[in-house]
């Protein structure tokens, strides 16, 4: 069971296996098919967990029961939903425009694959770790709004167009926010690189390390990446209320169950990386100078962590989303660009100065 | 300065408020006992209806299958939108000839429960019973006639 | 559609979109075209007709006795308060004075339809601002007084207890101690919508500010109910035109000066309280007596007019019956609370984004079928 603790054995067994029976070339192809195809296992898996774990949650939040019928306690209820999905007719409207309607999922499906490649899941599970890594995340996992606009652009319907153009005017503002209070961290670390940031904090994690400045970027992290994932109170792009369903509204069929899971990845991706950049990532809780204690803390898999952290997060995001009411998209815009962004610059200054003089732990 | 420091104190105060709410949800969340869900068709054992709740009209009939009702259209006139209709026949009783009824039609689809035709019956031969899964896939299902088979009207109701 | 854009000349960048007959926040049938300037709204058109039953027109060939039922369909959320309407014409016209104990239930029971109905109301209003766990304890709450009539009127919703010159049955046993655990639980429950809801900070942005409406434009559109009282209409039929058994207990009449969003917002919740404050004094005093006085089974008012208004949870309702010495009326006219604070809508809705409309159409606490009829 040691590969539990270090996946690294795990993969160099896999590539010297490879490695004995097939050329170079062809082992890197299908080590990346491979890892293509843990991907869409995974994607598909969050999909089905974390669809059922919000419907759950918000039924908690409101007194009820949620879904109960399907499977014990209502377990394969996504399942069944999903096959409801796959069989219904994929609907169009006449005066859509066709190519982007039919791209439109699929650019949202991609960007987050892509997004999600990067993240360190636990000690050597990581596909692409290069020294970018936090800076490739934020401008891929970005690349979405590009699909929101397409569908909300090619669906033929002022109600999509509207929420599309919403949802781009909000997401590349709230990109700034969720960068600098990355940026916070880095300032710290002094490197972009995910294992680093990672590596970096096996003495304890920066929320805890680095002051009150951390605590400030780790709540507009999450007030910022709620908004960049386009949930609620931020769900302006949809506001069912309002738009009946904004961008997504002619979508139907699997086509709409793309937007959906693209949802739920996107809400993975950015509490993976606010998992990983404050809560540690897969490290574990350590406390610098307490061997004892960090040796029993080590005993619990990182992938564990990572995960139990990273539901952390997203638990933090379905309350907000099921407790607050809706922002207007004038107060959105003021709440970026009066609040978040100056707290946020003048907290980077206040981390530079505290790394500046060495007050950090 | 003075503005700096409201400024602060907005954040301060909105997210104080923020907090508030999610104490409000989360207290919820940490107590499962207080979930008001009914699982409607599990629980159709000790599922019991308020005895004054209207789900449709029944005519009684006793055990030696008579009912009270005369025919005498009282209920029909008190229907706000027709949906009784009464199929009148004469009878024999004694020698001479009675008004009793044939069929005692009870269009179910029609029906508002608003109640009126029950204190309009001058035998109390109609009641409204509890019952209230009514769907039905086929529409002529819903007409339905009240009086039993082969039933007739108790001794001495006139 | 088509015709629409046809026949008015637009400004260019001005465009239309329909919101309705279908849609999640019209609350029913209502549809509105909008004329948008991008996210903000040049204008307000609703368009009627979309549930229209033609109730007036029903009423003309039925009994007395049959109209108070077709009422429960218009505003159902205030049925209760509806069908007393129609009773009390009648009884005005027939010069029948109802018994003690009749006026107490009816007051009660009226309070807390108007309670009801707020609780949904305050439910579906977070769903409209996006806050959707506030409708499930909205609803939650609700669900004790639906019990409550469902025990002592025979329905939920459709209660249809009154008749002319009295109430369909005595009320249950249970009713009392029900009706004051209920007032026990809510008085707990009440505070907790203040801090899911009032008190924060973006329900208030939100809220603050929106939707304007004067005084003298709530009179002049005859705007009434806590939508009117709001902006300072001191229009409480309960208070002004007491019936029933208003005029014995004692009550604050809830007024505003904002006439926006948040002072109708809080001049419901407000209400509430009152609600229960004026149970509160009742549920322990019902007189004992009869529930009901005779009257004949064929009603025939004698020829005349009547108008006899109420405060529903939304506004004022009227009755207003012409007789012609027949059992129908010979014409019978509502005055619906609805249509008339609808008519306001365009006038609060413009210069807002859409996002206020749906707000400003939650706290004028719309109800379709009662605009409609």
């Amino acid at each position: 069971m040691n590969w539990l603790y270090d996946f690294s054995i795990l993969t160099q067994s896999i590539h010297e296996s490879l490695s004995r029976n097939f050329v170079p070339g062809t082992v890197v192809l299908i080590e990346m098919i491979l890892a293509g195809v843990a991907f869409m296992i995974l994607f598909a898996l969050l999909g089905l967990v974390l669809v059922y774990a919000e419907r759950k949650v918000s039924a908690f939040f409101q007194q009820r029961l949620g879904p109960m019928r399907v499977g014990k306690w209502g377990t394969a209820q996504t399942l069944a939903d999903v096959i409801k999905l796959l069989m219904k007719e994929p609907l169009m409207n006449k005066n859509a425009d066709k190519f982007l309607f039919n791209l439109a999922p699929y650019i949202i499906m991609i960007s987050a694959f892509m997004a999600m490649a990067a993240l360190p899941f636990a000690k050597g599970l990581q596909a692409l770790d290069f020294d970018v890594g936090l800076l490739y995340i934020s401008a891929v996992s970005s690349l979405g709004v590009i699909g929101i606009l397409l569908a909300g652009w090619s669906s033929d319907n002022k109600y999509s167009l509207i929420g599309a153009l919403r949802s781009g005017a909000q997401i590349i503002s709230y990109e700034l926010s969720v960068g600098l209070s990355l940026l916070t961290i880095v300032v710290l670390t002094g490197s972009l690189q995910l294992s680093v940031i990672v590596e970096s904090q096996a003495d304890g994690w920066w929320i805890f390390r680095g002051h009150i400045p951390a605590v400030i970027a780790f709540i507009i992290f999450l007030i910022a990446s709620t908004a960049e994932t386009n949930r609620g109170p931020f769900d302006l792009a949809e506001a069912e209320s309002e738009l009946t369903a904004g961008f997504h509204t002619e979508y139907s069929g699997m086509k709409f169950a793309f937007f959906f899971l693209a949802e739920f990845a996107n809400m993975f991706i950015v509490s993976a990386l606010g998992a990983t950049v404050f809560l540690g990532g897969w490290m574990p809780f350590h406390i610098g100078g307490w061997e004892a204690f960090n040796n029993i803390m080590d005993y619990i898999p990182p992938i564990v962590w990572f995960f139990g952290k990273v539901s952390f997060m997203i638990f933090m995001m379905m309350w907000f989303r099921w407790t607050f009411p809706r922002l207007r998209i004038d107060q959105l815009l003021t709440l970026e660009w009066k609040y978040l962004l100056p707290v946020n610059l003048m907290n980077i200054l206040v981390m530079a100065f505290l790394v500046l003089m060495g007050w950090h732990f | 300065m003075k503005s700096i420091i409201n400024y602060f104190k907005e954040i301060f105060w909105g997210l104080k408020s923020l907090v508030k709410g999610m104490a409000v949800t989360g207290h919820y969340i940490t107590h499962p006992k207080e979930i008001i869900t009914q699982q409607y068709p599990e629980n159709k054992a000790t599922l019991k209806m308020f005895e004054r709740f209207r789900g449709e009209v029944v005519l009684l009939h006793d055990e030696n299958n008579e009912h009270k009702c005369t025919g005498c259209t009282a209920c029909e006139v008190a229907c706000p939108n027709g949906s009784i209709e009464i199929i009148p026949k004469r009878v024999e009783v004694d020698g001479r000839k009675v008004k009793a009824i044939d069929q005692f039609v009870y269009h179910l689809q029609m029906c508002t429960m608003c109640g009126l035709c029950i204190p309009a019956c001058p035998t109390d031969a109609i009641v409204m019973a509890n019952t209230f899964e009514h769907a039905v896939f086929d529409r002529s299902k819903l007409t339905k006639i009240l009086n039993k088979p082969g039933s007739k009207i108790m001794d001495g109701i006139k | 559609m088509e015709e629409i854009i046809h026949d008015q000349e637009l400004e260019s960048k001005e465009y239309f979109i329909n919101m309705g007959p279908q849609h999640p926040s019209t609350h029913g049938v209502l549809r509105l075209v909008l004329s948008l300037d991008g996210e903000i709204i040049r204008k307000v058109e609703p368009h009627l007709g979309y549930i229209h039953r033609s109730i007036e027109k029903m009423c003309e060939h039925d009994s007395y006795q049959q109209i108070v039922h077709l009422t429960d369909r218009m505003d159902y959320l205030s049925c209760h308060i509806n069908n007393e309407a129609v009773c009390l014409a009648v009884e005005q016209a027939l010069e029948v004075e109802v018994p003690d104990r009749v006026k107490v239930i009816r007051t009660i029971i009226d309070e807390l339809t108007r309670l009801s109905s707020h609780q949904l109301w305050w439910g579906v209003m977070g769903m409209d601002l996006g806050a959707i766990t506030s409708f499930l304890y909205g609803f939650r709450d609700r669900e004790m007084i639906t019990d409550i009539f469902e025990e002592t009127c025979g329905a939920r919703l459709t209660m249809n207890y009154n008749i002319p010159g009295g109430l369909f049955f005595d009320i249950h046993p249970n009713f009392q101690k029900r009706t004051k655990d209920f007032i026990t639980y809510f008085k707990k429950k009440l505070p907790e919508y203040d801090a899911l809801l009032s008190d924060n900070v973006i329900f208030k942005q939100r809220m603050n500010g929106i939707g304007k409406l004067s005084k003298e434009d709530a009179i002049s559109y005859g705007v009434t109910g806590p939508t009117g009282r709001a902006s300072g209409f001191s229009c409480d039929v309960r208070k002004h035109h007491s019936y029933m058994a208003y005029d014995r207990v004692e009550f604050k009449e809830i007024l505003d000066t904002e006439g926006d969003c948040f002072a109708r917002y809080k001049c419901r919740i407000a209400e509430m309280w009152e609600s229960m404050h004026i149970i509160e004094q009742l549920i322990d005093n019902i007189p004992e007596g009869d529930y009901k006085v005779p009257t004949k089974a064929v009603i025939k008012l004698p020829k005349g007019e009547w108008y006899q208004k109420v405060e529903t949870a939304r506004g004022e309702f009227g009755v207003y019956i012409i007789s012609e010495g027949q059992r129908s009326p010979y014409r019978l006219k509502f005055r619906s609370p609805g249509f008339s604070n609808l008519s306001a809508l365009d006038h609060m809705a413009r210069g807002c984004k859409i996002a206020d409309l749906v707000a400003i159409m939650s706290t004028l606490d719309l109800v379709i079928p009662d605009i409609d009829r």
